[in-house]
């Protein structure tokens, strides 16, 4: 049984349906990417795992138990994690208030210590920055930020929606070195990317998404080298 | 004009316009939406208490609490009847000011019916009302506690709103709704909470303002209202520490218009201040209202 299995997920907004009918699976200790172009639904079916938008039909399933339908709180606290597109950190709270909430549904004080100093350890920016208001910080030193709040939750399953977007490339390197270090550590993360020449590299399997269906899939070294993968994506 | 006696008046007086406009200012910040029934929440914290001194012989410092329980709980049922089915079918913010207008009609409504419309007062030597003596101005008992617990409960609700994690929670949930779901938060607790808290406060100020006046009827809210609305546009909507700012600066221009003979004209003063504040000065008198945003 797969970590997340996601099986025939229909989701819109009133008359646009943004997923139809999509099936995909994610694996303990995998990264998935899902890439296709803007607007073939991949953010939409984050937001449809993630509980923020509810699907229409269709069964999302993580750990065995069945999360369809679930509100978006819940889903987080069953340490099914997203960062969200755009990094959303909250702009008027410090750093180290936006990391608290991370951990916000944790009761185990001396693993929140841990995991913080943990964090402040692998993000030198943030520790400098740790009473700042997070919004007076650029984007990159946010990005990082956005994805130290989502491990302050213990994630079980990682998803990141879009992590490089609007990053210098140096920024982007960066970014993709810390997917890396979480991948290192074993955590299990569906990746979506734009950028699917870096989510290619880093991912172990992938799902091209088209208007709301998956086209293509495939292990991910596969699809780097599949010529209709690279003409229409990697071009 | 005695300027001393005045500021005085004007702090005490402040204390719980504050202590009413926070209720406002929370709710404003935490849900974006005016709740026009805080007002009527108000009345029925002062008519709890007059239950409780009246019907129940029981001391007025049990009063305040039995009143901030109560029209908290009120709070709640506001959200749950008034906010909350319609925050669910994503109504537009003005649907929601209008079902908060209808709430306060039906809660004065039920208090006229419960209460009647004449005016009711707290029986004599609830508190003592003797002024203090050895003091260059005038003050009395009661006045001197208002101040306190407005001050109290201020600092408590400062401290719960910034420092504890469930005031994260709450500016969190005042961010962005989607956002704090990711981060487990569950906004309809929080929503339920601020409800609470705001006819908490709203029921001290009730309590307050009776025991001040020793008048209270089921229209003792409206004048109330709209003071309580002007404290908040001046300290910039949804601000708490401009909430605090605003209602002793309301009161303040009240105290001052009476001393100066114009008492017929003090709420027109008060409103005129309004009006100029929404035309040079939107965002309020303390500025960086994002910065602190509840």
């Amino acid at each position: 049984m797969a970590l997340l299995e996601i099986n025939q997920l229909h989701a819109g907004y009133g008359a646009i349906k943004a997923l139809r009918g999509i099936t995909f699976k994610v694996e303990q200790a995998q990264v998935v990417s899902l890439i296709g172009a803007n607007g073939a639904g991949k953010s939409t079916t984050l937001n449809t795992i993630s509980g923020l938008i509810k699907p229409a039909a269709g069964t999302i399933r993580f750990d065995g138990t069945d999360i369809t339908g679930w509100r978006a709180d819940r889903i987080t606290r069953r340490q099914l994690v997203q960062v969200p597109e755009g990094r959303q950190i909250i702009a008027t709270m410090t750093v180290l208030e936006n990391l608290m909430l991370g951990a916000y549904h944790r009761q185990d004080k001396a693993g929140i210590e841990q995991d913080l100093e943990r964090i402040f350890e692998r993000f030198k920016r943030l520790n400098e920055r740790r009473h700042q208001k997070a919004g007076s910080m650029s984007g990159g030193e946010q990005q990082m930020l956005a994805v130290g709040r989502a491990l302050m939750a213990r994630p079980r399953l990682l998803m990141l929606d879009e992590p490089s977007m609007g990053l210098a490339p140096l920024l982007v390197t960066e970014v993709f070195s810390i997917i890396a270090d979480i991948k290192e550590q074993g955590i299990p993360i569906l990746l979506v990317e734009q950028n699917a020449r870096k989510a290619l590299q880093i991912a172990d399997y992938a799902y091209v998404l088209e208007r709301g269906e998956i086209v293509h899939e495939g292990r991910a070294d596969q699809l780097r080298a599949d010529p209709a993968i690279i003409s229409a994506y990697l071009g | 004009m005695n300027v001393t006696q005045q500021i005085v008046n004007a702090i005490w007086l402040g204390g719980v316009y504050s202590l009413f406009a926070l209720g406002y200012a929370l709710v404003f910040s935490v849900l974006g939406v005016l709740n026009l029934a805080h007002s009527a929440v108000f009345m029925w914290g002062a008519f709890i208490g007059l239950t409780v001194v009246t019907r129940f012989s029981l001391p007025i410092w049990l009063a305040i609490p039995v009143a901030m329980l109560g029209a908290g709980i009120i709070g709640i049922i506001l959200d749950l009847v008034a906010f909350a089915p319609l925050r669910r079918r994503n109504a537009p913010r003005i649907s929601q000011l209008i079902s908060s207008i209808g709430a306060a009609i039906l809660l004065v409504n039920i208090a006229q019916f419960a209460f009647g419309t004449q005016p009711q007062r707290f029986p004599s030597g609830t508190i003592p009302n003797q002024a203090l003596e050895g003091l260059p101005f005038r003050i009395t008992p009661i006045q001197v506690i208002i101040l306190i617990i407005s001050l109290v409960l201020m600092a408590l609700l400062q401290y719960l709103v910034m420092r504890t994690r469930i005031g994260q929670a709450m500016r969190a949930v005042a961010f962005n709704q989607r956002v704090a779901g990711l981060l487990g938060i569950n906004s309809g607790g929080i929503f339920q909470l601020t409800f609470f808290l705001a006819g908490a406060l709203a029921g001290a100020a009730g309590v307050l303002y009776g025991l001040a006046y020793n008048s209270m009827t089921p229209f003792m809210g409206d004048g109330v209202a709209l003071k309580g609305l002007t404290v908040i546009v001046l300290g910039g909507l949804g601000n708490i520490q401009g909430a605090v700012v605003g209602g002793f600066l309301v009161a303040a221009l009240e105290v001052f218009s009476i001393a100066a003979g114009s008492s017929n004209y003090r709420d027109a003063i008060v409103f005129t201040l309004l009006f100029l504040i929404l035309l040079f000065r939107p965002q309020g008198l303390v500025g960086q209202k994002i910065e602190t945003r509840a």
